[in-house]
């Protein structure tokens, strides 16, 4: 196989991997084996399943440092793109099973609920970053790209916030999805970024 | 509606609980106001539900007979069609029960090895007549009833479900409150090797779970303390092996797994309370005017649902049983004791 067939390969399975939890919870909605609410069950998975894009996302470049595979960057924008899906799905969940396609009242929530708005400015975000993501943005907007994207820092803090907003009884979750991001913040940090590849080269004699 | 009234000199305790007979009574002095509202009341009616889909559990013996004796539809709801009674599979796998986990299905996943024989109950505080009681000694003296209540969780969502239990109301009078009870508080079993979510470190939850009412609102014969769902005992993760069931109040109000019972004369600061005031209030009574800070109560999804019909319907102030409790809470600003 060619190198350029082998990497369409990779990428078309993270495309159906990413795909697959989709197909699952419709799948199971379908089934009747989502529960009694399945909107709910649609509107908490994909909301949880946008965070869990956004932070493999943001694992990319530490992991390419780690390891200089080259697969690893491939599918950041894809998986960056994917974000934005999970995300939309979400917005689109609450709109139609919560609220019913109420959408006096989806105007009304979206600016009177604080939890909401932070979830709101954080799918801005997230469009304004996928709008940004094809070749001629990044060629158009040059060496401010770059800058512009460090907005999915602030992106994961406002949802880690949304999802705070929302805990009831117990934060164990919550800072699980908190302990992960902090982990991964912080492989950018300069000295930790700095030693990613030392690391790599350690471990690569210890071998 | 059904209302099978009985003059007081014709009845024998067993027939027919008092506080239905007043509950009748006060409708019929309301100058038939109470007709077509929120409840039917039918008295001995024989209609028994067909719950023959519901897996039996394994209630002891003299529970078992209680339940089999029960009043079958004491009170029910009006409009059958909207109030509908949900499938027990869904009263029974979707629910919050914390002390099992914070996900809706936990609950039925983790419950099922409660140890719920035996089970005694504390009645202390303001009584005379307190102590620690035995599940059946306490439940034993009252005929049990069933009756057909919604549920409506301070989430905006809601269900229909067919308890079965005995009114608060006689376990009260039978401990004999001193004149300086006012309130009464309820604790949910602490119990961290049985109840998984006792043990996390990440817990919101000051253990035991709490619960209060006023005692006027512990007397009020629509408050039922439950020990049976769909014709059967309580299944563990609805709040075996006692419950509250308070329907004019948001869920939380209905405490589960209950081991004690104290009269008091200070108001008890409930657990939600105390976690985050300006969210639930002491009173928690179901009122669409009234907004959570992070939705509104407006409207309820009615479950179970499906994805292109979320059921949303209008929600009633105390939750369509106004005409019932209203009276409680008369000159008072629920809008402050929210
Ligand atoms: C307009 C934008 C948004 C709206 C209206 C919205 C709405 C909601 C609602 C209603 C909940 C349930 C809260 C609860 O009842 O506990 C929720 C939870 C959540 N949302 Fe959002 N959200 C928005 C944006 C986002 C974005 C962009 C993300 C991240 C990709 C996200 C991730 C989450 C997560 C992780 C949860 C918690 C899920 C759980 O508790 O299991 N939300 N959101």
């Amino acid at each position: 196989m060619t190198a350029q067939g082998k990497w369409r390969l990779w990428r078309g399975g993270v495309f159906l991997a990413a795909l697959a939890p989709l197909l699952l919870w419709g799948w199971q909605v379908a089934q009747n084996a989502a529960g009694p609410e399945p909107g709910r069950y649609l509107l908490l998975n994909s909301g949880l399943g946008g965070l869990w894009m956004l932070l493999l996302t943001l694992s990319l470049t530490p992991l390419t440092r780690l390891t200089r595979w080259k697969g690893f960057t491939l599918i950041r924008r894809q998986l960056g793109l994917w974000t934005l899906a999970y995300a939309s799905l979400h917005l689109l969940s609450y709109a139609l099973f919560i609220l019913g396609l109420d959408w006096a009242m989806l105007g009304s929530e979206l600016v009177k609920r604080p939890y909401i708005i932070v979830g709101l400015l954080a799918l801005i975000g997230l469009v304004a970053l996928g709008a940004t993501s094809n070749r001629w943005a990044m060629r158009k907007l040059g060496k401010r790209w770059k800058p512009l994207h460090k907005l999915a820092y602030p992106i994961l803090g406002l949802i880690l916030l949304h999802f705070f907003w929302g805990v009831r009884a117990d934060l164990g979750e919550w800072t699980l999805y908190a302990t992960a991001s902090a982990l991964i913040m912080a492989t950018r940090l300069p000295p930790v970024a700095r030693r990613l590849p030392r690391f790599r080269q350690r471990l690569a004699d210890i071998r | 509606m059904l209302i099978n009234i009985a003059k007081p000199s014709d009845l024998r305790e067993s027939d027919v609980t008092p506080e239905s007979v007043y509950l009748s009574r006060r409708r019929f002095m309301g100058g038939m106001a109470g007709l077509g509202a929120g409840l039917a009341l039918s008295g001995r009616a024989g209609a028994s539900a067909d719950y023959s889909d519901v897996p039996s559990g394994d209630a002891p013996a003299w529970l078992k007979e209680k339940l089999e004796a029960s009043r079958r539809r004491a009170i029910v709801p009006d409009d059958t069609e909207q109030d509908a009674i949900a499938p027990f599979d869904d009263a029974s796998g979707y629910n919050n029960f914390y002390e099992f986990g914070t996900g809706k299905s936990d609950p039925a996943r983790r419950a099922g090895d409660l140890e719920t024989q035996p089970w005694s109950v504390v009645i202390d505080g303001e009584v005379n007549n307190g102590g620690r009681f035995d599940l059946e000694d306490l439940a034993r003296p009252s005929r049990f009833e069933e009756r057909i209540y919604r549920l409506r969780c301070v989430e905006a969502w809601s269900m229909v479900i067919p308890w079965l239990g005995i009114p608060l109301a006689e376990v009260i009078k039978r401990a004999e409150p001193t004149g300086k009870a006012r309130f009464v508080r309820f604790e949910t079993l602490v119990d961290p090797e049985q109840m998984p979510g006792q043990r996390s470190s990440f817990a919101l939850i000051d253990w035991p779970y709490v619960e209060g009412l006023r005692l006027d609102e512990a007397m009020h014969p629509l408050t039922l303390l439950a020990l049976g769902m769909y014709g059967r005992e309580l299944p563990n993760q609805n709040g075996a092996p006692l419950r509250l069931v308070v329907p004019w109040k948001y869920g939380f109000k209905s405490i589960k797994s209950i081991v004690r019972i104290s009269l008091v004369e200070e108001q008890p600061v409930n657990s939600w309370q105390r976690i985050a005031p300006e969210e639930y209030g002491f009173y928690a009574n179901v009122n669409p005017q009234v907004d959570h800070p992070r939705w509104s109560q407006a409207t309820e999804r009615r479950l179970p649902n499906s994805l292109f019909n979320p059921n949303t319907i209008d929600t009633r102030m105390f939750n369509g049983y106004a005409d019932e409790v209203a009276e409680l809470y008369a000159g008072m600003d629920l809008r402050e004791h929210f």
